[in-house]
């Protein structure tokens, strides 16, 4: 039992299920987070909990009360929308306050749970200002001032930050984060940003197609992907994937897979068990960063294999050059430190650590 | 920019401009003509329009005509001048208007932001009825009338004008609110506003520009009716076009005209005045700034 359980909860539009069985459990202070492309569902399930759409079956329960009876306003639940939904006919204090008023607080009381919030965002020079006379970060940060003010169980954003140019976005993203470090309260957040999924959560839940992928902190989610969509989608660049035919050398499972050259590409696996797929066509995957340069490659491993390979294009990006090559038919981009020498149509050697590959399935796209 | 900084996109001319010029003031002669005309003919003695030039100044300037027309002129059978019709109309039009606005707002709120089952056929039917000509709702509406009690009084007369207006007020309004960002709703929802909450603290305040719309439509449409002041009202309910008519057409002996264009300006200035006070408020982006956009 969870502070906020999601119960085998599904959601259909009359045939059509938008939401399969899904079962999370947060824990009290946890920062959820929900991750995944337009369509998957994430918001979907954060509007059920807020009570904005109702559940067609299964059961959202909040410190152990079934919430699916009872009214969004009643569930002691806060919202930061992606539009901010900023009341435009009223200022910045009335905004913040409404949701007090609404609840029967008493106005001396709301003014001053509107001081202390506007103190803690830094907003209280803007209070008698109306949404329209505010920037888009300001405007942010009310939005926030109004879900704050409520002391709420539980903090649903529905990609709050999406509307903001990148670096404030990047800001708002370290405000939001120290926020919870020092509130300590329940949050839920959409995103479809996987970066600010794996730099915001304590935990993530991966979504696709109306189903949760996988659950997990963002050290799991990033290094054991459950399947082949969260492994393309959690990571920027995203992982290789790649085609590969496991062979048995001397006891030591190894894949093999074609190069541009002509030549077989030859990487030991670490797993010894995975000899028993020998002759098995996988999907070998490998983040960028664990293919790269000789010196660059982690000191720690003890599994990185070089594969010598043509260089089809080098992207300088300043801190790291993207070498662009091809494994087994595919294109993939390994990661090299930023003044390697090494120019398109070379043949260069790979240093892949082999100790951060995973293996997939190329049929059911599952972790082997 | 080598153009230099100029706003206008077609550049005239010395000459094509005067022609613009000379054209559009024509036109504005032609369009305020009859009004000049009503002015100027209210404010002379009969014996000078009688003796032509209806358009020369007065030579002799009165306002005897307007208080005429006002309180002692003869409307029926009664000389009571067009002052209790006039009274008739406002009592009539105000009522009709603001609870027809007030419904089509709550309508437009309910068909945009709690849909329903339906609902879309519920607009359409009401859209339709914006289109029934008003001859053929007469009789049945006689009757209703009848049944209820309300036939030739002003409570009546509000009635029909609610009916007929509903359908537009809601077409305004829904089609306002359509655009109005439902995440708006929604955080109120969870901010413990109800259904009639949301509505008067946020979506009513946001209104300003469609509401005036809205009136500006439905008085001038109600204080110009004629049909219905006539087919629904009796002697002592009758509005002010109906009053105006009787003036007009049941004058003992002479006809007055200087009389008769003064009652016509005073059943002309309601609406003209509520142009120019509520124009004044039709402000626009009264929305900026609650959603990006």
């Amino acid at each position: 039992m969870g502070f906020l359980d999601i119960k085998k909860a599904t959601k259909s539009y009359g045939a059509m299920q938008v939401l399969h069985e899904t079962n999370i459990s947060v824990e009290e202070g946890e920062f959820l987070v929900l991750v995944g492309p337009s369509g998957c569902g994430k918001s979907t399930l954060l509007n059920m909990i807020a009570g904005l759409e109702e559940v067609t079956s299964g059961e959202i329960a909040i410190r152990n009360q079934r919430m699916n009876e009872v009214r969004p306003a009643d569930r002691n639940i806060a919202m930061v929308f992606q539009s901010y939904a900023l009341y435009p006919n009223m200022n910045v204090a009335q905004n913040i306050a409404f949701g007090l008023e609404m609840h029967g607080v008493p106005k001396p009381k709301r003014d001053e749970a509107v001081r202390d919030v506007a103190e803690l965002l830094q907003i209280t020079q803007l209070l008698t200002r109306k949404p329209g006379q505010l920037s888009g970060g300001q405007r942010q940060r009310v939005a926030m001032g109004r879900a704050l003010v409520r002391d709420p169980d539980v903090f649903l954003f529905d990609e709050p930050l999406s509307n903001l140019d990148a670096k404030l976005r990047v800001d708002m993203r370290t405000e939001i984060k120290k926020l919870h470090q020092k509130l300590g309260t329940t949050i839920v957040y959409v995103t479809h940003d996987q970066i600010e999924a794996l730099t915001l959560s304590t935990r993530i839940a991966v979504m696709f197609g109306g189903h949760v992928q996988q659950l997990g902190t963002p050290k799991e989610i990033y290094d054991n992907p459950a399947n082949m969509f969260v492994a393309g989608f959690m990571g920027s660049p995203s992982m290789n994937l790649f085609q590969a035919k496991i062979a048995v050398a001397n006891g030591v499972p190894q894949a093999e897979f074609s190069l541009e050259s002509g030549q077989i590409g030859v990487l030991p696996i670490v797993d010894p068990s995975v000899a028993s797929h020998a002759g098995r066509s996988v999907i070998l995957g490998i983040r960028p960063e664990a293919i790269t340069d000789l010196d660059g490659a982690d000191r720690n491993s003890k599994a990185i294999h070089t594969v010598k390979a043509n260089v089809e294009i080098t992207e300088p990006a300043g801190s790291d050059t993207f070498v662009v090559s091809a494994f087994g038919g595919t294109e993939i981009t390994g990661r090299f430190r930023a003044d390697v020498d090494v120019k398109p149509g070379d043949v260069f050697p790979f240093a892949v650590n082999m100790e951060k590959a995973v293996l997939f399935d190329p049929e059911t796209e599952q972790r082997i | 920019m080598a153009g230099g900084a100029s706003d206008t996109v077609v550049r005239t001319g010395r000459t094509s401009r005067f022609v613009i010029y000379t054209i559009l003031t024509v036109f504005c002669i032609y369009y305020l003509l009859p009004l000049y005309v009503m002015v100027v003919n209210s404010l002379k003695p009969l014996d000078e329009i009688r003796g032509g030039g209806m358009l020369s100044l007065p030579q002799a300037w009165t306002l005897a005509p307007w208080s005429s027309a006002w309180s002692t002129a003869q409307i029926g059978v009664e000389a009571t001048g067009l002052r209790p019709y006039f009274l008739n109309s406002i009592l009539m039009v105000v009522p009709a208007v603001v609870i027809s606005t007030l419904l089509g707002a709550l309508n437009g709120y309910v068909l945009t932001k709690w849909r329903f089952r339906g609902d879309t056929i519920i607009f359409g039917l009401m859209l339709f009825g914006c289109f029934i000509p008003f001859q053929m709702v007469l009789i049945p509406m006689a009757r209703m009338l009848g049944l209820m009690g309300l036939a030739g009084t002003v409570p009546g007369l509000v009635f029909v004008h609610l009916v007929y207006g509903i359908g537009f007020s809601t077409l305004y309004f829904r089609n306002y609110y359509a655009q109005f960002p439902t995440e708006l709703v929604r955080a109120a929802m969870i901010d413990g506003a109800g259904f009639f909450k949301i509505f008067q603290r946020i979506m009513l305040p946001s209104s300003g520009p469609i509401a005036v719309v809205c009136i500006i439509w439905q008085f001038t449409n109600i204080w110009n009716d004629f049909l219905f002041g006539a087919s629904f009202a009796d002697f002592d309910s009758q509005p002010m076009t109906v009053a105006l008519n009787n003036l007009v057409s049941s004058s003992t002996g002479v006809k007055e005209y200087n009389v008769h264009f003064a009652g016509a300006i005073m059943a002309a200035l309601p609406t003209l005045l509520v142009y120019v006070v509520a124009g004044r408020f039709f402000v626009r982006g009264l929305m900026a700034g609650s959603v990006k956009g």
